[in-house]
């Protein structure tokens, strides 16, 4: 019985892999709905804030607050959104792949960029490939709250009012459903105005109690609820990922169990086989 | 008779979207009531309740525990950093951590958090408004 015994053991390990993964799919499933929850419960209040701040940089206040401000651009800089852990597929490649080419196309018209990494697959990722990192978090919870990230955030809008930076982008994955998520780009600085022709004559708001207060107080929490968001919207991103990966690991694990079954079969049928004959061939010699 | 859209949104979830004809709330410096054709305004949203007159002449009662409010061309938008239906509020909940709030600021200790209570006697009459408010338009 050549490698029968070897094949069974193969097959067991298959098997114990398949354990693992279908468990892991399934505990993915389970936290992907909660992350998904926490993620829709969030979106109305950023979606809204967003066109709010998208009016107010079209108005003409007589304050310009200072992240209001175009300027030339020579260095920007981008927070990456990326995952804690792996085995979730191509989600946090897709990032860094889209990526990799902005920064490219940055540095061919001679634009420095400046890196805030959120995620320890960012920090492993740039800590190879280079680039200037300024900030990084990492370890973040599922249950991420808005202070875990305030700090990493707070060197980036600090550069761009003193004018280290001239644009700041967000990147991370959008959750368009489960099987598919979209690493998206997002300007947060300077405020990009909403593009409606509406709003494109000269008006202002009336402000109530007055102007510096209201927009100050506005843009701070608009920055920290986009952040908020992303994070969130990237962890849902990452359970739906790993679901749709662990699933495809069981059912190749699957297949190959089949396979090798197969094989083992086929060599046991053949052992026996040649045992017969040599038993008949050693009965006909006597 | 003119409307307008009113998305009422807190940091936890959608609270209202529809059509409205009168909306009141407390602004930073007093109440506020706006009113179909209002001009463009920002305003920061104090504690209390806010007052929706629905297109169908029902009236809807909100808390809002701060948040911000603007008024667009025939839309208003209230980013709230809580919100509850007046409905949901618990009355015997908002009635205790009142009279809570009140006793701490009355004993006043030492090393005692004075700007901490009173927000949160603040934040608890606030509620008990809104419920008192919603009664009147129930009868």
């Amino acid at each position: 019985m050549a490698g029968g015994k070897e094949i069974k053991t193969k097959i067991g390990s298959v098997q114990n892999t398949q354990k693992i993964t279908s468990a892991m799919q399934m505990v993915a499933a389970s936290r992907m709905r909660r992350t998904q929850q926490r993620m829709s419960e969030g979106k109305p209040y950023s979606n809204r804030i967003r066109s709010m701040i998208g009016h107010l940089a079209n108005s003409n206040p007589e304050y310009r607050h200072a992240y209001m401000a175009e300027r030339d651009v020579k260095r920007i800089g981008y927070l990456v959104v990326s995952s804690d852990r792996g085995l979730c597929g191509g989600l946090n490649v897709n990032v860094f792949r889209k990526l990799v080419n902005e920064m490219t196309a940055w540095n061919e018209k001679k634009v420095e960029i400046d890196l805030g990494l959120i995620g320890k697959k960012a920090v492993g990722f740039f800590r190879s490939y280079g680039g200037n990192v300024v900030t990084s978090v990492t370890d973040i919870a599922e249950d991420a709250e808005v202070e875990d990230l305030i700090g990493s955030l707070k060197v980036m809008m600090d550069s761009f009012e003193d004018g280290k930076i001239d644009r700041l982008f967000i990147i991370s994955n959008d959750f368009v459903n489960t099987m598919t998520q979209e690493p998206t780009i997002r300007q947060l600085l300077p405020l990009e105005p909403e593009d409606d022709d509406a709003y494109q004559h000269r008006w202002d708001y009336i402000y109530e109690p007055d102007a510096r207060q209201l927009i100050d107080g506005l843009v701070k929490r608009f920055i920290e609820s986009q952040v908020y968001q992303a994070v969130v919207e990237n962890t849902a991103c990452e359970q739906a990922a790993k679901m749709v990966a662990m699933k495809n690991a069981t059912d190749n694990a699957e297949k190959m169990v089949d396979e090798l079954s197969l094989i083992y079969n086929n060599a046991r049928q053949a052992a026996i086989t040649q045992e017969i004959s040599e038993i008949v061939g050693g009965a006909a010699a006597v | 008779m003119a409307d307008m859209q009113c998305e009422i949104v807190s940091a936890e979830k959608e609270i209202f979207s529809g059509r409205i004809t009168k909306l009141s709330a407390v602004g930073t410096i007093g109440e506020l009531g706006i009113l179909p054709g209002h001009a463009p305004l920002l305003t920061g949203v104090r504690p209390g309740p806010i007052h929706l007159s629905l297109e169908n002449g029902e009236e809807e009662v909100f808390f809002a525990s701060g948040g911000f409010l603007e008024v667009q061309p025939g839309l208003v938008t209230v980013l709230a950093d809580t919100a509850l239906r007046a409905d949901d509020i618990d009355e015997a909940a908002a009635i205790t951590a009142r009279e809570e709030a009140q006793k701490a600021l009355d004993e006043n200790a030492s090393e005692f958090d004075y700007g901490l209570a009173q927000a949160r006697l603040a934040d608890a009459a606030a509620q008990q408004r809104s419920i008192e408010e919603l009664r009147k338009y129930r009868r």
